[in-house]
């Protein structure tokens, strides 16, 4: 049986997505910024497409909502125009993130750093939550920018956005969120809050890969990244993505129509999954289920390397992730782990499991056998729990890393 | 860079069969009681190496003979990755049946190479190398504790890569001899810096006490400092020298000679562009604070100036400030 939860990294391109999508590489392919019917024939698709993504996240149609080629590369947008538009002209010199942003938030505010920019990163509490406060306790009148992301990809954490916002906008301060985890599982209403940037992506909801999108409010239009033949307004140039268009647009549609589905049975699925994995013994999760994603667990298994586990569930058909150690080119324990605190010898040992609407019972059922196992089979290798004689002191807690 | 570069595949499918087959079932998984080694009429030895928070931790069992010092029996078991076990397999099986002397002669190396399918394929990543590292680590660690003796005392020089097993003398004499500057030329000359990384520069996976930066800053020092030292004859080095290492050549005598005197005044200096114009090196400079507009900063401050980098570096340096 083959098994995906792992849809916190990718999902599953959903088929009614994929048959609106593919009119779009055969018959219609023209440029849509051309002048002829080739052209034209696109008109249509793109338009239902970008109506379809304004009504998902309830933008206004005076604010803009860009389309990028990934969250990444609408993440690398707004902290690079904000560096170029308030940090380099001198107008102000801080921008501030969360420890546990995504990596395109985090490799940029550190390029920015290298570049002059203040960057305060925050921390999040044991819980694996950010606590609101943080920001108003690091925000100064230099502040160009407050970027956090409104849930984790990690843990499934999700983080105060509507109170941050307040902050921002008591302070006059941008703020932006990095909301890739949060569409298709959380209510996304950017009139129900103070926010003026907002990222999200397309392959996180079952979307296809390749197509981000970047909202900006009116007013608080950023400067383009990417120059070229004003395609987008001239926010963002490069010939038209029809068929991603059109393909986010489906998705979008189809994720809000999903939300009470994924809020109520993913989310019980979930749970009851969840409690099924903790009755292994010593098995930890961090944050609170009410408090994260409906379809996210983090586990730690102690004495199980995230990489080991990840190997005995792929034999068996399994996909899941874990951000530690060996599994990574980097060979770090996972970030988040290590930004919680969570006792040292847990960071290298947490398996992230995400749901996704195609996963079923049946799924479960048996990802919970193989996992069962799995432990047994691994704990019998592992040096966590080997036998020692009596009188021998343990080395395997001191190591010169 | 290049293709493979760009789209890095998934680090299991370089493991080797026999990483994947010993992961799957490894062959001397288990432990070793007090009791077993009594009944064997063998000496314990549990060594313990790595830790859970650093991401991988073995134990490794002995039953030696205490008058043979043969190992009769090797088993271990380990907090790790797929490749972590492999090796730490592979290393209690290397173990048996031979002395704690030869024992001891086992590198990750041996290890690695023991578990590749046909000898030219590397078993696993480079970055996967350092889980060879940690099997060779324990070994000297059960050895250690055999004989009463401490751990460093079986290594015969300072290893900088543990990975490819390069010592701190080969790696002075490479950079010097082929005159390296960069650690991509380190790992290309020698493979150290090549595998997990760690001894590149800080904040790797491991904390090292030398890392190949420090290295190449070293011998970066010592190039500078002869060409500081070079006066008269020794000017030709300064000629040959590449801009960059002539700016750095130039500021060191400044900073050693010149700069505390005119700070003293309440003014600063700083250099524009190093250019040959014929026979001579043009230095162009910049005075900062009093110097500038200072009476003297175009006559005895400029001939102080350009006596002492005449002396130090070249005689056909000319000082031309802007």
């Amino acid at each position: 049986m083959n098994v995906y939860l792992d849809n916190n990294a990718t999902t599953i391109v959903d088929p009614q997505v994929f048959t609106e999508m593919e009119p779009y590489f055969v018959q219609k392919y023209g440029n849509p910024n051309s002048l002829h019917s080739f052209a034209s024939d696109t008109h249509p698709g793109i338009k239902a497409g970008m109506e379809k993504i304004y009504a998902g996240i309830h933008s206004p149609r005076e604010d803009s909502v860009v389309i990028t080629s990934c969250a990444t590369e609408s993440n690398n947008w707004v902290l690079k125009s904000i560096y170029f538009e308030y940090i380099l002209t001198g107008r102000k010199n801080h921008i501030m993130i969360s420890e546990v942003e995504h990596p395109s938030i985090i490799a940029t505010a550190k390029f920015l750093e290298s570049m002059g920019c203040r960057v305060t990163y925050l921390p999040i509490n044991h819980e694996g939550l950010i606590e609101a406060q943080t920001v108003k306790d690091n925000i100064t009148d230099k502040t160009a920018l407050v970027s956090i992301m409104w849930a984790n990809n990690e843990t499934g954490a999700i983080f105060p956005v509507e109170e941050i916002g307040d902050i921002c906008e008591e302070h006059k301060v941008l703020f932006h969120t990095d909301a890739v985890q949060a569409i298709g599982k959380l209510p996304v209403d950017v009139q129900s809050f103070n926010v003026d940037y907002l990222t999200f992506s397309a392959h996180k909801f079952h979307g296809p890969k390749g197509v981000g999108a970047l909202y900006m409010k009116k007013g608080k239009e950023l400067m383009p990244l990417l120059h070229g033949g004003s395609q987008m307004n001239g926010y963002r140039s490069g010939t038209l993505n029809v068929a991603g268009i059109v393909g986010m647009g489906k998705a979008m549609e189809q994720a809000v129509d999903a939300l009470d589905f994924e809020m109520t049975e993913i989310r019980e699925m979930r749970d009851d999954f969840e409690d099924e994995l903790l009755k292994i013994e010593d098995t930890f999760v961090v944050t609170p289920r009410n408090k994260r994603t409906p379809n996210t667990i983090l586990i730690s298994f102690r004495g199980i390397e995230g990489e080991s586990m990840l190997w005995d569930l792929n034999r068996a058909g399994i996909g899941a992730s874990t951000g530690s150690a060996c599994a990574s080119e980097d060979l770090e324990a996972n970030s988040v782990m290590e930004a919680i605190g969570a006792a040292e010898d847990l960071a290298h040992t947490a398996i992230r499991f995400s749901l996704s609407r195609y996963t079923t019972q049946e799924e479960l059922d048996y990802t919970l056998k193989v996992v069962q196992a799995a432990v047994i089979r691994l704990r019998g290798i592992s040096s966590s729990y080997a036998y020692a004689p009596e009188g021998h002191e343990s080395g395997l807690d001191s190591h010169h890393h | 860079m290049g293709i493979d570069s760009l789209i890095g595949g998934t680090i299991w499918d370089e493991y080797s069969n026999k990483v994947t087959d010993l992961m799957n079932n490894p062959q001397n998984m288990g432990e070793i009681t007090q009791e077993q080694a009594d009944e064997m009429g063998a000496k314990l030895i549990v060594a313990d190496f790595g830790a859970e928070s650093c991401g991988d931790a073995v134990r490794l069992y002995w039953a030696v003979h205490p008058k043979s010092d043969v190992i009769m029996l090797s088993k271990f078991k380990s907090f790790g990755c797929g490749t972590a076990i492999a090796s730490s397999d592979t290393m209690a099986e290397l173990c048996k049946g031979k002395t704690v002397d030869e024992a001891v002669k086992i590198t990750n190396i041996d290890v690695e190479m023991a578990m590749r399918d046909n000898p030219d394929t590397p078993a696993v990543p480079p970055q996967k190398m350092h889980c060879s590292v940690m099997a060779y680590d324990v070994i000297k660690k059960a050895a250690a504790q055999y004989k009463g003796v401490d751990m460093e005392s079986f290594e015969e020089e300072i290893i900088v890569c543990e990975c490819a097993r390069v010592s701190l003398s080969t790696l002075q004499e490479v950079i010097r001899l082929n005159d390296l500057t960069t650690v991509e030329e380190i790992a290309d000359y020698t493979k150290a810096g090549a595998f997990c990384k760690s001894c590149i520069r800080p904040g790797g996976h491991e904390a090292k006490d030398i890392y190949l930066v420090d290295l190449l800053e070293e011998y970066e020092k010592e190039k500078m400092a002869k060409a500081a030292d070079a006066s008269g004859e020794g000017g030709a080095e300064f000629a040959q020298m590449t801009i960059v290492q002539r700016i750095k050549a130039v500021d060191k005598v400044i900073d050693d000679n010149i700069r505390q005197m005119l700070i003293m005044d309440g003014g600063d200096m700083e250099i524009l562009d190093i250019k040959e114009n014929g026979e001579n090196i043009d230095i162009y400079i910049r005075y900062l604070g009093a110097c500038n507009g200072c009476a003297s900063s175009s006559t005895g401050t400029l001939f102080a100036i350009e006596n002492i980098l005449k002396e130090k570096l070249d005689q056909n340096i000319r000082v031309l400030p802007i």
